[in-house]
């Protein structure tokens, strides 16, 4: 059962000139998110990811394609009682104290007053703002806005939770307590759907990933296989009295030579030619110190991604151009 | 409480806690105070000084309140993107303009009360009839208001905040003008321009019709019937416009 499905989901804006080719901002996404899973939604800015989600929440209209959220189309008034959304650095009614904030939106979710005096204190004490309960917002700092808008995101338990950029502005251990957050979520079973371009943020808690790039998904899956599937690992082996210079069978293996004193840091692109740099190291005198494989990261998968896609939009722009 | 009622109450709470709304209100008590001051200082009528001054004071507030806090209802709410949590809730947008349509209305109600509770003190002070007509009087003020909160609303769904307050300030001069400019172009020969300010009488709120400030002011009452068909007609103008936001809401993208 998955809670989120886009289909070919596009969406376009006029430029507001004739003649000018309207802006793209999202280009037949494809995805599916399954129940209970914490998705990433990665990519640089301007990628779409906002978008993305703005068309989820019903906020924006798609130019073409289907979403579904909970098996209603994106948009749908009634599903949104059973949906959380964080919206990117969120601005609220600076006017309301924290109580009056979170009451306002539980009220609008249906609650009733009991439920919602209950529910209120709970969400206080789960982001960490009891002590603020009663403070308007317009005194709060950037970490503290972000937790109460995490706050009225859960405030009607919701099943699906849609994020974007909800570590954004927060510190270190801020990061860490949403994250922690995100991952009991799972645990009770919720689907939790959110947008970022932190990295680490996304390798440490995601089920699985989804890369966005100038308005297309250009991967996605589990991060171990995405990161298996699309990156080769490569080596960096270290040794001690070895002379590289000149030693052109070495060069030719390697992607990378450092030489540093009597050390010696060689870089191998692929761990296939490990053997073959250990007996020349042998051959040579040297004495070897290490060999480690460089597991390759989400980020290293990133940036290739994001490189593959300037190669790919640039010849198009210059023939534009050209044309 | 229905989401509209939320949204209202909401509404109600952030103009409450805006402390314009509190200035005009003084400003106000200034005015009638002015009333006062220019009644002693005419030589006869100055009964009618102090209600014509009261009323005009009132009005004047009231159409303030309505258009500065009508325009930005909505365009603050989408320009500091507080819409999209509101949004992202099982509201739909039809619901979402009632409910800040109506938020507001509750505040301008309030304030006209305060007002008009400082006016017949004022009246009561000194000495001036209180007739019916003035009661009248206010309660088409009322009615004006919610006209021109509505006009300020159905601009802010779709312009700036600047151009909303252009367009309602135009709309407000020519509401009480079409039915002048009517009687002046009555005979006049050309077919465009008569054809045109008919249009305009026909498409602008009559506001004009709402006002019966200057009789009320020296206790001509105007019919009941008078007073419940302008209503009426203010009240389904309103209705027309706010429909019009609705629509034009619903096609937005935040």
């Amino acid at each position: 059962m998955d809670d989120i499905v886009t289909d070919n989901l596009s969406k376009s804006y006029a430029s507001g000139w004739p003649g000018r080719p309207p802006f793209v901002a999202l280009d037949g996404l494809s995805l599916t998110v399954g129940r209970g899973e914490i998705f990433g939604f990665l990519g640089p800015n301007g990628a779409g990811k906002t978008t993305t989600l703005k068309i989820l929440m019903g906020l924006v209209r798609a130019t073409s394609g289907t979403a579904q959220l909970l098996g209603q189309p994106a948009g749908d008034v009634a599903t949104r009682r059973r949906i959380g959304f964080l919206p990117e650095s969120p601005y609220f009614y600076d006017y309301l104290t924290a109580e009056e904030f979170l009451g306002f939106y539980g009220r609008l979710a249906g609650l009733n007053h009991a439920a919602l005096a209950l529910r209120v204190t709970e969400l206080l004490e789960l982001v960490g703002l009891v002590e603020a309960r009663t403070r308007q917002l317009r005194k709060f700092s950037k970490g503290m806005l972000q937790r109460i808008g995490l706050a009225q995101a859960l405030i009607h338990d919701p099943e699906l939770i849609v994020l974007d950029e909800p570590m954004t502005g927060l510190d270190p251990i801020g990061r860490k307590q949403v994250r922690d957050l995100i991952l009991s979520l799972r645990d009770c079973g919720k689907t939790v759907f959110f947008s970022t371009h932190i990295l680490h943020d996304v390798e440490m808690i995601c089920d699985r990933v989804g890369i966005v790039m100038k308005g297309r998904l250009v991967a996605s899956g589990r991060v171990d296989e995405l990161v298996r599937q699309d990156h080769t690992q490569s080596v960096e082996v270290v040794c001690q009295q070895l002379k590289v210079e000149g030693n052109a069978f070495i060069h030719s293996l390697a992607s990378r030579v450092l030489q540093q004193g009597q050390q010696c840091l060689i870089v191998l692109p692929t761990p296939d030619a490990v053997d073959a740099l250990v007996g020349e190291i042998r051959r040579q005198g040297g004495r070897l110190l290490s060999v480690t494989p460089h597991k390759a990261s989400l980020e290293d998968l990133f940036f290739q991604e994001a490189t593959q896609e300037a190669t790919r939009v640039l010849p198009q722009m210059t023939s534009g151009r050209a044309s | 409480m229905g989401a509209i009622g939320v949204i209202a109450v909401n509404a109600f709470r952030e103009s409450l806690r805006d402390k314009i709304l509190y200035n005009l209100v003084l400003f106000a008590g200034l005015l009638i105070g002015l009333s006062v001051l220019l009644a002693d200082l005419s030589i006869t009528e100055h009964h009618k000084v102090i209600a014509d001054m009261g009323l005009a004071a009132i009005n004047v507030i009231g159409v303030i309140i309505a258009i500065f806090v009508g325009i930005s209802l909505v365009n603050k709410e989408i320009e500091r993107r507080t819409i999209y949590t509101i949004m992202a809730r099982p509201i739909s947008r039809t619901f979402f303009i009632m409910g800040k349509y109506l938020g507001l209305a509750l505040t301008l109600f309030v304030n006209m009360a305060i007002m008009w509770a400082v006016f017949l003190l004022t009246l009561w002070l000194y000495h001036v009839p209180i007739h019916p007509s003035l009661f009248q009087a206010a309660a088409l003020i009322f009615v004006e208001i919610l006209v021109v909160t509505a006009v300020a609303l159905f601009f802010s769904t779709f312009t700036s905040t600047t151009l909303s307050a252009i367009f309602t300030l135009g709309l407000y001069v020519i509401g009480h003008l079409t039915a002048d400019l009517r009687s002046m172009v009555a005979n006049h020969e050309s077919g465009p321009i008569k054809s045109l300010v008919d249009l305009l009488y026909y498409v602008c709120p009559n506001l004009d019709m709402l006002n019966i400030k200057g009789q009320a002011a020296v206790g001509i009452a105007a019919a009941p019937e008078f007073v419940l068909m302008a209503s009426l007609y203010g009240l389904v103008y309103a209705g027309f416009l706010l429909t019009g936001a609705c629509l034009v809401f619903q096609q937005r993208d935040f």
